[in-house]
C-alpha cells in the first residue's frame, strides 16, 4: 500500500510502486482532469505538482510521490478562484482543451517563481507543453493576465 | 599501502624488465595519444598522494581518457551553451530545456520533471540517475569542443571545477552515480569508447603521475 496526499486528501492505494502516478491519479483516485498525451514526457499534458514542482506524471513512478504533496488541476483551487483559472476563463484559452490542465499546472510553477514573467520567461516555462490547437498566443495572454491579477490581489 | 606497492612495482619494472614489458603482462594496454599506458587501477580507489611525477605518463593517461569526456553521454550535459544536448549527434534538448540558475532547469522545466532516479524502460524514454543536472551557470565545466589539453586544465582548476582537489576529481569520476550512468544509459544509447573501469584507472594514473596536461600542438 502506498500512502498519497493528493489535493490535501489522504489516499492509500494498492499498486505496484513503479506504476505511473498518472494511472493512479486517474484510475485509482478518479481524478480525470490530468490527461494522458504521449506517455513519454514529451507533451506535458500529464503535468501535476509534487511538493510544488511540476512533474510529468506519465513517467513518474507513484513511489516518488509517497509521503509528498501531490497537486492536480482539481486541487489548484476549490472554486476556480486561482488567478490562472480566472485568466484562462477570461481569455477563453481552450479550444479542444485536452492539454490545458497541463498548461495551467506548468504556468502555476512559473508564476510562483516569477511574478512578472517576460515573454522569454514564459517561453522557458511553457516550451514543454504542446498544444495541437495552437492556443499559444492565448496562453501567453492568460499568463500575463494572471500575473496582473496576482499583483492586484484580484483573485486568490 | 598503495604508495608502497606502486613504488615497488615501478622499481622492479625499471631494474628487471623495463616498464613496458611488465605492464604488458597483466594490464590492459592502450596506445591512444601515441604512448602505451596501463589502465587496470581499481576504479573505486582514488589516488590520494602524488606518488611519482612522471609528466609523460600523466599526459599519455589523460590523452587516452579524453575521448570519454567528449562522448555524447558525457558532453551532452556539459554543453557550451545554456541548453543540454541529446542523442549521439548532440542536438539541443527537445522542448527548449534550459540550464537554469542552478543547473537543474527552469520553472516547470526542471530536470526532475521528467528524469527519475533510474532509467525508464523502453527506447527514447527519459533516462534517469540520482541528482540529474548540468553544471551551474557559474561553473559550467564545458566539455563540448574542448581539446584534451583544455579539458585537462579545466578539470585541474578549482576555480573552474567547483573547488575540487585532484583527489576529489578522481573520486568523482570513479564513483559519482551520474558519471556512472554514462555506462548504463538505458535502451538505445551508446556508451563511451572506454569501459568505466578503464577510464577511472587512466584518470587515477593521470593523477598519481602528477596530473600533467597534454601539451603537443594538436592536443593543447
Amino acid at each position: 500500500m502506498i500512502a498519497l496526499n493528493v489535493n490535501r486528501r489522504q489516499y492509500s492505494v494498492d499498486v505496484d510502486p513503479a506504476t505511473p502516478l498518472l494511472w493512479v491519479i486517474r484510475e485509482n483516485i478518479g481524478l480525470a482532469g490530468t490527461k494522458y498525451g504521449c506517455g513519454m514526457a514529451q507533451c506535458g499534458a500529464c503535468t501535476v505538482h509534487i511538493d510544488g514542482e511540476a512533474v510529468r506524471s506519465c513517467v513518474t513512478p507513484v513511489s516518488r510521490a509517497a509521503g509528498k504533496i501531490v497537486t492536480t488541476i482539481e486541487g489548484l483551487s476549490a472554486d476556480l478562484s486561482h488567478p490562472l483559472q480566472q485568466a484562462w476563463i477570461a481569455e477563453d484559452v481552450p479550444q479542444c482543451g485536452y492539454c490545458q490542465s497541463g498548461q495551467i499546472m506548468s504556468a502555476a510553477v512559473l508564476l510562483r517563481e516569477n511574478s512578472k514573467p517576460t515573454d522569454s520567461d514564459i517561453d522557458d516555462a511553457m516550451s514543454g507543453n504542446i498544444c495541437r490547437c495552437g492556443t499559444y498566443p492565448r496562453i501567453r495572454r492568460a499568463i500575463r493576465r494572471a500575473a496582473q491579477l496576482m499583483a492586484s490581489g484580484g483573485a486568490k | 599501502m598503495h604508495i608502497r606497492w606502486n613504488w615497488k612495482r615501478k622499481t622492479i619494472a625499471a631494474l628487471l624488465l623495463g616498464a613496458a614489458s611488465l605492464w604488458a603482462g597483466t594490464g590492459r594496454l592502450s596506445t591512444r595519444g601515441g604512448s602505451r599506458v596501463r589502465a587496470d587501477y581499481p576504479a573505486g580507489r582514488p589516488a590520494t598522494v602524488r606518488t611519482v611525477s612522471d609528466d609523460a605518463a600523466a599526459r599519455a593517461a589523460f590523452l587516452a581518457a579524453a575521448p570519454v569526456f567528449t562522448h555524447p553521454r558525457c558532453q551532452n550535459c556539459h554543453p557550451a551553451g545554456d541548453a543540454p544536448l541529446q542523442g549521439d549527434d548532440s542536438h539541443p534538448h527537445a522542448q527548449s530545456v534550459k540550464r537554469g540558475p542552478d543547473g537543474r532547469g527552469k520553472y516547470g522545466m526542471k530536470c526532475s520533471a521528467c528524469h527519475q532516479l533510474t532509467n525508464l524502460p523502453g527506447a527514447n524514454m527519459p533516462p534517469g540517475a540520482p541528482n540529474w543536472h548540468l553544471p551551474p551557470p557559474n561553473m559550467r565545466m564545458v566539455f563540448v569542443g574542448r581539446t584534451p589539453g583544455e579539458l585537462c586544465r579545466q578539470l585541474k582548476d578549482p576555480s573552474q571545477n567547483g573547488g575540487k582537489t585532484i583527489h576529489q576529481i578522481i573520486e568523482h569520476v570513479a564513483s559519482d552515480k551520474l558519471v556512472l550512468w554514462g555506462w548504463n544509459p538505458g535502451e538505445g544509447r551508446t556508451t563511451p569508447p572506454l569501459g568505466h573501469t578503464e577510464f577511472a584507472g587512466l584518470m587515477n594514473q593521470w593523477a598519481s603521475n602528477g596530473a600533467a596536461c597534454p601539451e603537443t600542438a594538436e592536443n593543447r
